[in-house]
């Protein structure tokens, strides 16, 4: 076979390089030769990027189609908080737990406060059990843009998803530290009736105002690092002013409408009429209900204005 | 052909100076409360009450097409805008003015290892970057035992991220993004990181994308990279687009505006490239040719001199080196006083210029620089990288009229040639 000879004085070898696209027009089609095909341009853009002014859309296709990133951070986020820690997720059910111990103490034995009748620690159990999520879900939320600042100036995805995720992973622990109610309630001889349905739709709004607030937390918190500071205090006065320690009954009936103001005070006596079969405030629960969801829509947009930003001054 | 890409006037405005990128509530009621005061004052002071913060266009203006199945490479200095347009083509910061328009999904890689947590292992860092950068679930799972192959790590795909060497942590976080089947896919100076084998796979990897009839940005300093894959290259100087088309005429554009030879001498005693650290010793480069002139465009064959004007504290016996690099920054090669000691037995001063002479330059024609290394007999005291730079001009040191091109290598040899019977 002579294919292989080479005439010695060729100096140069011209046709055994492999083909180059060609630089000056630009590529034209690919040749099939190689398996590559071009594909059909799509008429419209998939996609326009443009300097948007004021209230943007919320772009619930683009959530919807990064479910499955929603799902693996709130897996991640629960993953990686008990890694590493002697007891694990024991931790979910120690704080309401505890805090559940020296409430009944202090202000069940000491101070006499009332219960509506039930034992004290269930009944305080009852109100810590909503708020202990409400408070972890707005914490975790409100620090976690800042906390993914990484991965908000490297990749694109819909950051709504990230305080959302943070809600998310607080409704694992919320699940462990219901299982302690149940027990209580047994040891307590509560016995349920069909309004423990309840605990489902409550256990929801409780996340879709978790949700509101931690959002708006959290982008405000990428501007204005106070956040981070006021937070806590801010959720410290909101737990004495929510009936959770002591039943409505204790507030004079002047000041009755300050705490129908709070969205969780319709929530949580809604845990305890759910628990203790009492007859339900549906006009306190509704109010809940049409605070969380203003709250929620307000937020997502206030969002979305806020999300521009993020990548440049977090 | 329709593009798949359209930018059209793109611009982005960072707001610098005073204000902080965040700030705490105090601050801005302060602010607030102060700024009819502020106005005042500069008012009453004469100049125009404006806000006291500044802003700088990273970009400006910037239009360009891709057409499908392009690799376009985009180079500029640092600080150019380079990063910033990958940003903005990523959603990941919006644009100020302008607009663009994608025909494609997008895929970025502007950093290894994007959503990687330490505490997690391989296998679930998989998972979790896979989803990070756009992959669904499904997908990940279809491609992982693919992923883990590509990045050799099978052993080790149950240890937590954190025990990985470094090697393998690029690895594998390069492995999950090149698997990202986007049609179009934007890459930022991710080669920069990991050593010489992982560049080899990168580069090999987004060769085989661009072969498949995907669209590449990719934003590079590696000229021997971008020379390889790119099919059309696009310059940005300070935020403006300023040379697109063939990669080489656009490289070579950029090599030029970078070291503009000059008129071979330079001043030393302050220069951006000395290493930090070292005293100023040396005051004065000049680069001399055949004539005996100061000159920056010297010709090869003819003779050259590097001579540095010195100044030090004592009196001491000069040890000069010159480093001679390409305009990417490759040496080329090195002449230096220290390997032949011929001014060791000269008589010490503590001001004098050193005076080094080349018979023959025998360089190709380009674009060359000058590292200047200044010591005594014990070690470098005053080293300065890209002192200086010059042109070799063209002459015909063959006799034929031509020269070997510029992509076959820096030096030029002389060699006799001659044929035998076998």
């Amino acid at each position: 076979m002579n294919s292989e000879s080479m005439n010695v004085d060729r100096a140069v070898r011209t046709d055994d390089r492999p083909p180059r696209i060609s630089t000056l027009e630009g590529p034209t089609s690919l040749p099939g030769a190689d398996g590559a095909v071009a594909i059909e341009l799509p008429l419209k853009p998939i996609l326009t990027i443009e300097s948007a002014r004021g209230w943007t859309r919320l772009d619930l296709r683009d959530l919807w189609a990064h479910r499955d990133l929603f799902y693996f951070l709130v897996w991640r986020d629960v993953k990686v908080r008990y890694k590493q820690t002697a007891l694990g997720v024991a931790w979910a059910v120690l704080q309401p737990l505890l805090t559940m111990v020296v409430f009944t103490a202090i202000f069940g034995r000491l101070a006499g406060v009332p219960s509506d009748g039930e034992p004290y620690p269930i009944f305080v159990y009852a109100g810590l059990l909503p708020w202990s999520f409400f408070n972890q879900a707005v914490t975790t939320s409100s620090n976690s843009l800042v906390g993914n600042a990484a991965l908000i100036t490297k990749v694109y995805f819909p950051r709504l998803v990230i305080p959302g995720a943070a809600v998310g992973a607080g409704l694992v622990d919320f699940a462990i530290a219901a299982v302690i109610l149940f027990v209580m309630a047994f040891h307590y001889g509560v016995a349920f009736g069909a309004s423990i349905l309840m605990l489902i739709p409550l256990a929801l709004l409780t996340m879709l105002f978790a949700a509101g607030i931690g959002m708006w937390m959290s982008a405000l918190n990428v501007k204005y690092r106070d956040v981070r500071y006021a937070l806590p205090f801010v959720l410290q006065i909101w737990m004495y002013v929510t009936p959770i320690i002591y039943p409505v009954t204790f507030i004079p009936q002047r000041w009755r409408w300050l705490i129908v103001l709070n969205p969780l005070s319709g929530i949580i006596q809604g845990f305890r009429s759910a628990i203790f079969s009492r007859p339900f405030d549906w006009s306190g629960m509704a109010v809940s209900a049409a605070m969380t969801v203003s709250v929620l829509i307000y937020a997502a947009f206030a969002f979305r204005r806020m999300e521009r930003e993020f990548a440049d001054i977090i | 052909m329709r593009p798949i890409i359209k930018v059209e006037n793109l611009g982005k405005r960072y707001l610098i100076g005073k204000r902080e990128p965040y700030r705490t509530i105090r601050d801005s009621i302060t602010r607030a409360v102060a700024a009819p005061w502020r106005g005042l004052r500069a008012r009453l002071a004469g100049q125009a009450a404006g806000p006291d913060t500044s802003h700088i266009w990273a970009l400006r203006e910037v239009s360009f097409e891709v057409k499908q199945g392009e690799v376009l490479g985009i180079i500029g200095r640092n600080g150019a805008g380079k990063s910033t347009l990958l940003k903005i083509l990523s959603r990941i910061t919006e644009p100020t003015t302008g607009r663009i328009e994608l025909y494609g999904r997008v895929g970025s890689l502007l950093e290894v290892g994007t959503g990687f947590h330490q505490e997690l292992t391989g296998r679930e860092n998989v998972f979790l970057s896979g989803a990070i950068m756009g992959m669904r679930r499904a997908e990940i799972l279809r491609k992982f035992d693919q992923i883990v192959a590509f990045a050799e790590i099978e052993e080790f795909v149950d240890t937590p991220v954190k025990r990985y060497s470094s090697g393998m942590y690029v690895r594998l976080a390069f492995a999950v993004a090149a698997h990202l089947d986007p049609e179009i896919l934007l890459v930022d100076e991710v080669l920069a990181v990991g050593d010489i084998a992982f560049q080899k796979k990168c580069l090999g990897k987004l060769g085989e994308v661009a072969r498949a009839g995907r669209t590449v940005v990719f934003v590079s300093h590696n000229m021997a990279a971008i020379e390889a894959l790119c099919t059309s290259c696009l310059m940005l100087t300070g935020g403006t687009l300023t040379a697109l088309g063939d990669p080489l005429a656009v490289m070579s554009h950029y090599v030029a505006e970078g070291s503009a030879p000059g008129d071979g001498a330079a001043a030393l005693a302050v220069h951006p490239g000395r290493r930090p650290g070292d005293t100023p010793t040396m005051t004065r480069v000049e680069l001399r040719g055949g004539s005996g002139a100061p000159t920056g465009a010297l010709r090869i064959g003819d003779p050259m001199e590097i001579r540095v004007t010195y100044r030090a504290q004592r009196p001491l016996r000069p040890v000069l080196g010159s480093v001679i690099k390409t305009s990417y920054g490759a040496p080329v090669f090195c002449v230096s006083d220290r390997f032949c000691g011929r001014l060791a037995t000269c008589t010490p001063r503590a001001e004098a210029t050193v005076v080094c002479r080349i018979e023959r330059l025998m360089l190709i024609p380009g674009h060359y620089s000058i590292d200047l290394w200044l010591g005594d007999l014990g070690d470098d005291f005053d080293v300065i990288f890209d002192a200086i730079s010059f042109e070799a001009l063209p002459a015909d040191l063959t006799g034929t009229g031509r020269l070997p091109p510029p992509n076959s290598g820096a030096v030029f040899c002389e060699a006799d040639w001659s044929i035998h019977e076998t």
